[in-house]
């Protein structure tokens, strides 16, 4: 049963990642809180869900809901932030509207039910591993992350973009000064933000399955991830992942009441001591 | 304002609101007792937002926290008086709890931190069913004899809406208040003339909290029920969209706010049910038009034509 709680854990890990990676880019670079991450998830999830089941394409489903959360992102990027007037602050409020309106919106056109993305038959079944079976699908979405924070990166670390990004994170100003244009750069960083929170979605709803209030939860436990991890920092978004999968599903067999408080009390008892979590930079002012 | 228009215009506004009942009908004055319920967590929350430049979005469940224990005490056999103490202590302990982790931080980190832990307060109402009647909520009647008429639990709310609103003016307006403020404004001036900035937050974050269970309190006796959506983020949100409206910082703003808000609510949902896509709206709109508020938009233009400056009206840090 452990080395089954294990794996588990490593695969809600997965998803965590995933959602959480694009959540602490958006926060790094922009100050942007995106308060509606959540509802970009669970809506990636259900257009993932309806390409499945029209064309059959588990990829095409993943392309096709990370894509939209993109473009949905490009949207609110440059239709609604830029038009909120004052500080970052009050776009962080205008973005919990926006996860009220789209959470909304899901719930009129998909309803209460719970619904589940199609999975191909090659990931469907379980994998001999020895000593016990596996879902196939869980592996793959371990793989999924391992592949999602390679990519990022060497992203970050390899390509010009990579250490815009980067500059950006540590000072905006300058790097706007430095000729940069920066309001392409946020709004691309924005897009790949959304569209990871998009596949994210796809995965997660293959896995967690959709219904009304998953966002809050996904949400929940990014902002706990990234809290812990700290703004902006990939290697903190991943180990914070893993910590919150472990703790979560653990939590969830032993207290299964008071799973809340296996999660948070930690994070709650580290923030005591390093405020902006392990790998937080200060915010300069 | 002067001293004396001040004073005229608040006891206008309590002859106002005393006034209610006899000209309302039985569904308006509940849906004043509301305004004034939701008023006193407007002004709570303000003292946060407005004065300590802080937003929080955890003041939802500290409000429903209050809810949910004086309903508890009640429903297992204790008296309601005990349980209205109990609740509000539970509130303030709660906001003391929150505070302590939360005050280190400001801005987006603020917001972040006081919404993950409402939102852990909302998971342990929705999953610890035993206690708290999971998603179906719990219920009791909580008012006494003497409190059934709507009319004379509109005057216990208005008293208690009274006493709250003055016993805030003068947090905000005491020496603590402009410190407070001195906060909002630049935190580092604050720590250099030796202020301890985290303690002042502290202190700011548990008053808010004590009020907020009270008027959390006031909203259990009100409803006779409360249900996860009470503590949930939309609960935070809509009391901050309140305060935001009526005016982050001027404290009675926060009335106007749960006034709008209050009737807005009424009135869509006879017409639909989706008023959280109707608040959502509200807010980025909010956001977009008047993130000062309608009484900041007042006041600012006061200012431009030539009126005294009040306190309250400059420049915003947020």
């Amino acid at each position: 049963v452990l080395t089954f709680l294990t794996l588990n854990s490593l695969s809600y890990a997965a998803i965590l990642f995933i959602v959480a990676s694009g959540f602490t880019m958006i926060f790094g670079l922009m100050q942007i809180v995106n308060l509606a991450h959540g509802a970009f998830y669970l809506l990636g999830g259900y257009i993932g869900m309806l390409i499945a089941h029209e064309t059959g394409s588990f990829v095409l489903a993943l392309a096709g809901g990370a894509a939209a959360i993109a473009l949905l992102g490009l949207g609110v990027q440059s239709g609604m932030f830029r038009f909120v007037r004052g500080g970052e602050l009050q776009q962080v409020l205008s973005s919990v509207g926006l996860a009220l309106v789209l959470n909304d919106l899901i719930l009129i056109i998909w309803g209460g039910d719970t619904f589940s993305v199609p999975l191909p038959a090659m990931l469907q079944g379980g994998v001999q591993l020895g000593f016990m079976t596996f879902p196939v699908f869980r592996l793959f979405l371990i793989g999924v992350s391992i592949a999602v924070f390679a990519g990022l990166w060497l992203m970050l670390a390899k390509t010009r973009f990579g250490s815009v990004i980067r500059a950006g994170v540590d000072d905006a100003e300058i790097v706007d000064s430095l000729g940069i244009d920066v309001r392409r750069l946020f709004a691309l960083t924005f897009m790949l933000g959304s569209a990871l929170a998009g596949l994210g979605g796809v995965l997660g709803g293959a896995f967690l399955t959709l219904y009304p209030t998953a966002d809050a939860e996904i949400l929940v436990f990014s902002l706990a991830v990234v809290v812990i991890g700290g703004r902006g920092s990939l290697v903190g978004a991943a180990i914070g992942s893993l910590l919150i999968g472990f703790l979560a599903t653990f939590g969830q067999v032993w207290f299964p009441e008071m799973s809340y408080f296996v999660v948070f009390g930690p994070m709650a008892l580290l923030l005591a001591f390093r405020p902006l979590g392990m790998f937080g930079k200060r915010v300069s002012a | 304002m002067t001293r004396n228009s001040r004073v005229i215009l608040s006891l206008v506004g309590v002859a106002a609101l005393a006034a209610v009942p006899a000209f309302a009908d039985t569904y308006r004055t509940n849906l004043a007792s509301e305004i004034l319920i939701f008023g006193v967590l407007a002004l709570a929350l303000d003292i946060l937002v407005g004065y300590a430049g802080r937003p929080s979005l955890c003041h939802g469940a500290i409000f429903g926290t209050a809810a949910y224990t004086v309903i508890y005490w009640v429903s297992t056999g204790g008296s309601l008086w005990l349980g209205v103490i109990l609740a509000v202590a539970a509130a303030t302990v709660l906001a003391a709890v929150f505070a302590v982790l939360a005050v280190r931080t400001t801005g987006a980190y603020f917001l972040l931190l006081t919404l993950a832990l409402g939102m852990i307060v909302w998971g342990v109402c929705l999953r610890w069913t035993s206690v708290t009647g999971g998603e179906n909520g719990m219920r009791a009647t909580l008012r006494p004899d003497y409190l059934t008429s709507p009319g004379a639990f509109y005057y216990m709310v208005l008293a208690i809406f009274i006493l709250s609103a003055a016993l805030m003016w003068r947090v905000v307006h005491s020496p603590f208040g402009l410190s407070l403020r001195g906060l909002r404004d630049s935190e580092s001036r604050m720590r250099a003339l030796g202020y301890a900035v985290p303690l002042q937050a502290f202190i700011g974050f548990v008053i808010s909290g004590l009020f907020a269970g009270l008027a959390g309190v006031l909203f259990a006796m009100f409803n006779g029920f409360v249900s996860p959506s009470s503590v949930a983020l939309s609960q935070s949100v809509s009391a901050l969209l309140m305060v935001i409206i009526g005016g982050a910082g001027t404290l009675f703003g926060g009335l106007i706010g749960a006034g709008l808000i209050t009737v807005v609510a009424d009135r869509v949902s006879v017409v639909t049910d989706r008023w959280s896509l109707v608040l959502g709206l509200l807010f980025i709109a909010t956001m977009m038009v008047a993130p000062d508020g309608i009484l900041g938009f007042f006041r600012a233009r006061a200012m431009t034509q030539g009126g005294l400056p009040d306190e309250s009206a400059e420049q915003r840090r947020t």
